[in-house]
């Protein structure tokens, strides 16, 4: 089982940033809101580790010291 | 007998009222077990009791079987507990076993399931019985039993207006269309229902969750090309914003089961004006259906702290209630006095002490919390609360259409499956290494097709020593246990079900065919010892 990765890892960020914005581009507030959903739950089932999903969930809600 | 005909089965009094010589007695008559409620639950435990020779009095305050279809899916093991009272046959025959279900969300199908039943059982997966037909074979089997003079007795229209526990005995008052009468009971079961009058006379919790939503049922009698299938959809277009369900019965009656939404008018709602046009939007213009019962219901998942108190026993919706999601009502309810029955018997012959009924609760509790999870989470699925539950839901069966991964995500009801009572105290610890984990102790025994039959029907309802590839004494008591052995052929159904990795095992199986403990060979002061735990004395 790995740990959840809070470091950068992502190559080419500034790429990845502005895909994820052009893929929101044009759509409406609910559309891109379902696309979000959408996006969090293939990155979930992808991740599939249950403890990296419950730690992710933490860091994101910005409860740090239970996301180590 | 079951044809339709100008009244229903529903509309007939199946145990009218008549005179009990209790009712004429000097000094209170004492009974061994008096059950209250002849619904599904009531009658299951009368008629096991009675098999086992103890006398079982089931007062009503009505005197014909359920009112409309209510319950209707019929799960597995529920059908193999019936098996063994001796009518789970007349159950699967009438029924419609299905085992595909299709899953819709807005204008179109999303996916399609397929429940694919493992060979090799005497019981199919599921089956689609209205509880009038279910009530009206357990009464039937309540009248064969006592052609051949077994000690059970429906009493309707006996309304009970008043419960005390007296320590040793349970007194109580009934109401008759003749006036009242006092009856002693030396064990009272409470199966009346989520709105349990027992559970009220005593003043005992019922603490849980409401749900916040109206569902209309319509039982309709149409001549449909639907096939037998379990269609569920969310946010339909004849329904929007809301969910439906379609599922077929007996006799050309089908169930449509209508989310309303919280802030209704029910009587409204319910007149024919009302939900003619709502089935027509759903079943199209041209379909011919006549409607044969309607009913609005909102729901909670709750359930007692405790189901024993004193000599006052709850099983069913009495003790526990769930949202309708996954058949796990009249399923769980039947689990129940599958779960009591033995232990009662074995306390009233004084063979176990009365601490084996905290097992009962131990065990029914964990059941129970097992539903009411499956059921919240199905509930919460189908009818989001929060714009946020509502997008993810969104999300979830917009993927389940294009990718397979989300199709595990869709929750329109888990369906019930048995129980297992992982960490009862009955169990002893699993000594069975490379065993199947769906046979460990505390699992219900999994069917297996015998040369001659099937497992469940052998194992009946006695301790069994169940020997797979291994050597055991043909017979032991234990503290007046009697134990038979029955040994089985490592077929690959019964090695795959029972051995799995291991070349040999021997079983200690209970009365409700549960496993009780498990080795890879006989061991007497092993044995004995497990016997000893599953009946209490540890």
């Amino acid at each position: 089982m790995s740990d959840l990765i809070l470091t950068p890892n992502i190559p080419g960020a500034d790429d990845f940033y502005a895909e994820l914005l052009a893929t929101h581009e044009g759509l409406t507030k609910a559309d891109s809101d379902a696309l979000n959903a959408r996006l969090v739950l293939v990155l979930a089932n992808h991740i599939g580790d249950r403890a990296v999903l419950s730690a992710a969930l933490q860091a994101a809600a910005l409860r740090k010291e239970d996301a180590a | 007998m079951n044809q339709m005909s100008d009244k229903k089965i529903f509309e007939v009094p199946l145990y009218a009222y008549q005179r009990s010589p209790d009712q004429d007695a000097a000094t209170p008559a004492r009974r061994k077990v008096v059950i209250i409620g002849a619904g599904p639950v009531g009658l299951a435990a009368a008629i096991d009791f009675a098999q086992q020779g103890i006398e079982a009095v089931v007062l009503d305050d009505n005197d014909k079987v359920s009112f409309g279809s209510r319950a209707i899916c019929f799960a597995k093991r529920p059908l193999e507990i019936l098996g063994r009272l001796g009518c789970g046959h007349e159950m699967v025959e009438k029924g419609v076993e299905w085992e595909v279900g299709k899953v819709f969300f807005d204008d179109r199908q999303v996916y399609e399931f397929n429940l694919l039943p493992e060979k090799g059982h005497e019981f199919p997966a599921f089956i689609n019985l209205q509880q009038y037909y279910f009530e009206e074979y357990l009464v039937n089997r309540v009248r064969a039993m006592q052609e051949t003079g077994a000690p059970i007795e429906i009493r309707g229209r006996n309304k009970v207006l008043r419960v005390a526990d007296k320590g040793d005995h349970v007194n109580l008052l009934i109401d008759t269309p003749e006036g009242e009468y006092p009856l002693e009971a030396d064990w009272l079961i409470a199966c009346d229902g989520a709105g349990s009058p027992t559970r009220a006379m005593m003043g005992l919790d019922f603490v849980g969750r409401v749900f916040e939503d109206n569902f209309l049922i319509a039982d309709v009698i149409m001549e449909a090309d639907f096939p037998t299938e379990r269609w569920f959809w969310f946010d339909p277009p004849f329904n929007k914003g809301q969910s439906a369900l379609l599922h077929k019965q007996p006799d050309g009656v089908w169930r449509i089961d209508l989310q309303l939404g919280w802030d209704i008018d029910k009587e409204e709602e319910k007149k024919p004006e009302n939900v003619i046009p709502r089935l027509k939007q759903m079943l199209g213009d041209d379909v011919k259906f006549e409607l044969e019962w309607v009913s609005i219901y909102t729901f909670q998942c709750r359930r007692m702290e405790k189901f024993r108190h004193g000599r006052v026993v709850f099983a069913g919706d009495a003790a526990h209630q769930v949202s309708p999601f996954g058949a796990r009502g009249a399923n769980s309810g039947l689990q129940d006095t599958d779960n009591l029955a033995w232990k009662l018997k074995l306390i009233m012959d004084g063979t176990a002490p009365e601490s084996l009924l905290d097992s009962y609760d131990i065990e029914r509790v964990h059941g129970a919390d097992e539903n009411i999870l499956n059921s919240s989470r199905s509930t919460d699925f189908i009818t989001p609360k929060s714009e946020m539950s509502r997008l993810l839901r969104d999300a979830v069966l917009d993927l389940s259409e294009a990718y397979d991964f989300a199709r595990p995500l869709v929750n329109s009801g888990r369906l019930s499956v048995p129980c297992t009572y992982d960490g009862s105290p009955l169990n002893a610890p699993d000594a069975l290494a490379g065993g199947p984990a769906r046979t460990r102790p505390g699992a219900p025994c999994v069917d297996a097709p015998l040369g001659d039959g099937f497992l469940l029907k052998k194992l009946g309802d006695r301790f069994t020593l169940l020997t797979i590839g291994a050597d055991a004494p043909e017979a032991l008591d234990v503290d007046g246990i009697a134990l038979d052995r029955l040994a089985l052929e490592p077929t690959e159904a019964v090695a795959a079900r029972y051995l799995g990795d291991a070349t040999s095992a021997v079983y200690l199986i209970r009365p409700d065919q549960h496993v009780a403990a498990r080795w890879p060979s006989y061991d007497e002061a092993a044995m004995r010892a497990a016997v000893a735990r599953a009946i209490g004395k540890e």
